[in-house]
């Protein structure tokens, strides 16, 4: 007896002990696989950006694959990602807070039973659905109310700010909804009216998480790459902030034009490329992971 | 005879200390009460015995219990423990199963597979547990259903279901209505014939209806502990006296 | 209506016209796609071949859900053994799980083109599995992984920890208490975040037409190249030429990430009513 019961226990000591192997193996998983992205994206990028120089690489104006010697300038597409992130922002932002404001404050609730799931789908939309709507409809709108082919900063502008919307609104409205509420109820007590105590008071103690939303979103707008690619008119051209009628070309878009014939050296430039973009999306990261701790999100 | 020696039993969690040199006796067959105010111990204290601490992070324990003689401290094997000690929590905790399911999970767990087995052990457990009649035609159904006093009657059935020498209850009754908790009691009363009881309560009258022998526990301390009657009507230490006339807590 | 000063009745204004704003984006675009589109849905838009002429969007089809099930097989035990390991198993604040934190948030916000350019070079070079089902979904895997290990966590947590009690009071081990008793009871939510995911998969093109490709055809087997749905729009997008199909391919790309967002959706309000 005394033995069997010894045999069966080592049974499921050992099941135990597999099983927890299991898990944690999984749990490196995530580990690994960014080990790789890192290990592969710089084995292969930073060699590129190293034969052309980084200086030259980061700061060239020229984007010439196909000349001898070929030119490997993006900072086109660095100012490129630039002004359409910063188009985003201006009108996607303003828009998405109010309208998380609305949400966590104003809304009745037989209208948020149909805002959230509305805010949900926009969030679910694939990229090439709003590329093609950026297509078919804010291109000639641009072109025929605006001016300039509708190809623009100004269009891919628009469209990102419609695409970061769902992501401002989501996590500045749990940003607003986590401030206690004595801090709503003592600025009431104080006399201030609803808006007064909501703007003034409520906002002001979730201008962390309001900032996180705006920076997440910022990554989505510089990681974006369909969508941008479908309506912004792709030049590798230097642009001037004003040209906002001109196409420009992003990091993202660079990439996804040029990677399916790209060779050699062209490859690696475009590697390089992503590099820069994941080196730009990290610090994004980095910032919000920041602001989220701060606030207790 | 004793069931469970304690010896200087000493616990932490972190830096705080739950449990103070605590050295006590519980008999088996017996029904043991530990009382006291909020926080100080007892509940620590139930959960030692089979050692539930194990689960919560940066606990430590040092000092002794003994089981039958037999230290349960270090490596042994905390589910065999648990199997001989169960347990009984203070919000009742039927698992989102089938009633049936319920009871039958812990002979199962312990390797129990034939259909005809099982069902002899439910059948068995839940007419011990005194519910037997108020669930026998809905075993197939959701456990989740029952009333509260059902539910926790159903957790003393599943307790009992893996011949457990001691029966752990964590203030069994004190999410229930007085007529649930007026079952339970009664039942508990016939449970001792078999099983060696340990409860902790925050009801000072049922300590005394039901239990033999009673512990009164302050900050961590063992105060005093002895027979039930005695201990309410002569209680040698000034704070027992204080804490059972009311004057605290 | 109650009375409100000036400044006030701005702030009351503006917050209804972005919402406004907000449910105009939404509407305009499911409105214009959809209205466009399902004119356009014919059976010869689900022709098992693809040709020149009907620029059928069977094979993406299949190619989406052959794309969409492989990486869920990858993808759905790894996410919910890590987040096991995560919430039952690993002591809080222990380093492991803060580098395993770090690294899942830093999936969650990396690029779907930065994927495609991994998938790429480490799939489709190093390993030289080429443009196929292979790469395409070992890289979404990877997309989604965070994804469901964060909604995985979520639902583990919020099962109550007097089931886990109950379990080990009866002196049952980790193991059995967390497939018999907390797992069952964290499933629905695991299922909600499955569908999200799957949202993901269908709508993701940047990872995929670098990784899986984008021919139109059936992939006959596992290292043979496809494309799915998302990336199929993509392609007629830019050929501009069959409007007709772009509009209903469009629709009902749109209309399969409605679908799973309500159905996804639905299983949330159920665990809630519970």
């Amino acid at each position: 007896m005394g033995r069997r019961t010894l045999v069966a226990w080592k049974k499921v000591c050992n099941r135990e002990f597999v099983a927890k192997v299991i898990f944690i193996v999984s749990a490196s998983a995530a580990v690994l696989a960014v080990g790789l992205i890192c290990v592969f994206l710089l084995v292969q990028g930073l060699p590129a950006m190293w034969d052309i120089g980084i200086v030259s690489f980061l700061t060239g104006t020229d984007w010439r694959p196909t000349w001898t010697p070929p030119l490997f300038g993006i900072l086109p597409m660095i100012l490129g990602s630039l002004y359409v992130t910063v188009g985003a922002v201006f009108f996607g932002v303003p828009v998405g807070i109010f309208a998380a404001v609305f949400m966590a404050r104003f809304c009745p609730p037989y209208l948020y039973k149909v805002l959230k799931p509305a805010v949900n789908l926009l969030a679910g939309i694939p990229s090439v659905v709003y590329g093609y709507f950026g297509m078919v409809v804010l291109v000639p709108f641009v072109r025929g109310h605006i001016g300039g082919n509708g190809n623009s900063i100004l269009t891919a502008s628009i469209l990102l700010g419609m695409m970061i919307l769902p992501t401002i609104i989501t996590i500045s409205e749990s940003a607003i909804r986590a401030v206690p509420e004595e801090i709503y109820e003592g600025a009431v007590a104080l006399g201030a009216s609803h808006e007064r105590a909501v703007f003034f008071t409520v906002l002001p103690a979730a201008k962390s998480g309001v900032f996180a939303a705006v920076i997440l979103g910022i990554g989505r707008a510089v990681g974006e790459t369909m969508a941008v690619r479908m309506v912004a008119g792709n030049q590798a051209v230097l642009r001037m902030p004003h040209e906002i009628l001109s196409g420009t070309r992003t990091l993202t878009a660079n990439v996804v034009i040029e990677l399916g014939y790209a060779a050699d050296e062209h490859r690696q430039a475009l590697i390089a490329t992503g590099v820069v973009l994941f080196v730009f999306i990290m610090g994004i990261n980095i910032a919000f992971s920041m602001l989220k701790k701060k606030d207790g999100l | 005879m004793n069931k469970f020696i304690l010896e200087g039993v000493n616990l932490w969690y972190g830096d705080f200390q739950a449990l103070k040199g605590i050295d006590m006796e519980i008999p088996a067959n017996k029904i043991t009460a530990f009382i006291g105010p909020s926080g100080c111990g007892k509940s620590t204290l139930i959960k030692s015995l089979n050692r539930m601490n194990d689960l919560i992070e940066g606990c430590k324990v040092s000092g002794n219990i003994l089981l039958d003689g037999e230290s349960i401290n270090g490596d042994t094997d905390v589910n065999a423990l648990r199997k001989r000690v169960g347990m009984v929590f203070q919000k009742p905790n039927p698992f989102p199963m089938s009633v049936f399911d319920n009871i039958a999970y812990g002979p199962r767990t312990h390797g129990v597979k034939s259909k005809l087995a099982l069902g002899e052990i439910v059948e068995r457990s839940l007419r011990d547990a005194a519910i037997w009649d108020e669930v026998k035609d809905r075993l197939k159904k959701s456990a989740l259903g029952l009333s509260g006093g059902q539910q926790q009657r159903l957790c003393i059935a599943r307790a009992l279901s893996v011949q457990p020498d001691v029966l752990l209850m964590d203030e069994p009754t004190s999410a229930l209505d007085p007529i649930s908790t007026a079952k339970i009691e009664e039942l508990v009363i016939t449970l001792k014939k078999h099983y060696t009881i340990v409860i902790v309560t925050h009801n000072m009258q049922q300590a005394t209806r039901i239990s033999n022998r009673t512990g009164f526990f302050l900050l961590g301390e063992l105060v005093e502990f002895g027979k039930t009657n005695k201990l309410f009507s002569l209680p040698k230490d000034k704070r027992t006296e204080d804490y059972i006339t009311g004057r605290f807590g | 209506m109650k009375r409100r000063k000036p400044r006030d009745l701005v702030l009351f204004l503006l917050t209804w016209v972005c919402v406004g704003v907000t449910a105009l984006v939404l509407l305009t675009v499911v409105g214009y796609i959809l209205f466009n589109g399902v004119p356009y849905i014919r059976p010869s838009l689900f022709a098992w071949e693809y040709t020149a002429q009907n620029k059928s969007l069977m094979p993406a089809l299949v190619g989406t859900l052959m794309i969409v099930g492989l990486a869920l097989a990858l993808a759905v035990p790894l996410g919910v053994f890590s987040a096991i390991y995560l919430v039952e198993y690993a002591r809080r604040g222990s380093r492991f799980v803060k580098v395993v934190r770090l690294t899942t948030e830093t999936l969650a916000g990396i690029p779907s083109i930065v994927y495609g350019l991994f998938g790429f070079i480490f799939f489709g070079v190093f390993l030289g599995w080429g443009l196929s089902l292979m790469s395409g979904s070992f890289t979404v895997s990877i997309m989604i992984l965070p994804l469901i290990m964060r909604t995985t966590e979520e639902s583990l947590k919020s099962v109550p920890d007097t089931y886990r009690e109950g379990s080990f009071g009866l002196g049952a081990g980790r193991l059995r208490t967390v497939a018999r008793i907390v797992l069952p009871a964290a499933i629905p939510g695991i299922l909600a975040g499955i569908i999200l995911a799957t949202g993901r998969i269908v709508g993701e093109t940047a990872a995929i037409i670098f990784t899986l490709g984008n021919v139109a055809r059936m992939p006959n087997h596992l290292f043979d190249t496809g494309r799915t749905l998302s990336a199929h729009m993509y392609a007629l997008a830019n050929e501009g030429t069959h409007a007709g199909e772009a509009h209903a391919t469009a629709a009902v790309l749109l209309l399969v990430v409605i679908i799973l967002n309500a159905v996804s959706s639905k299983i949330a309000r159920i665990i809630k009513a519970n």
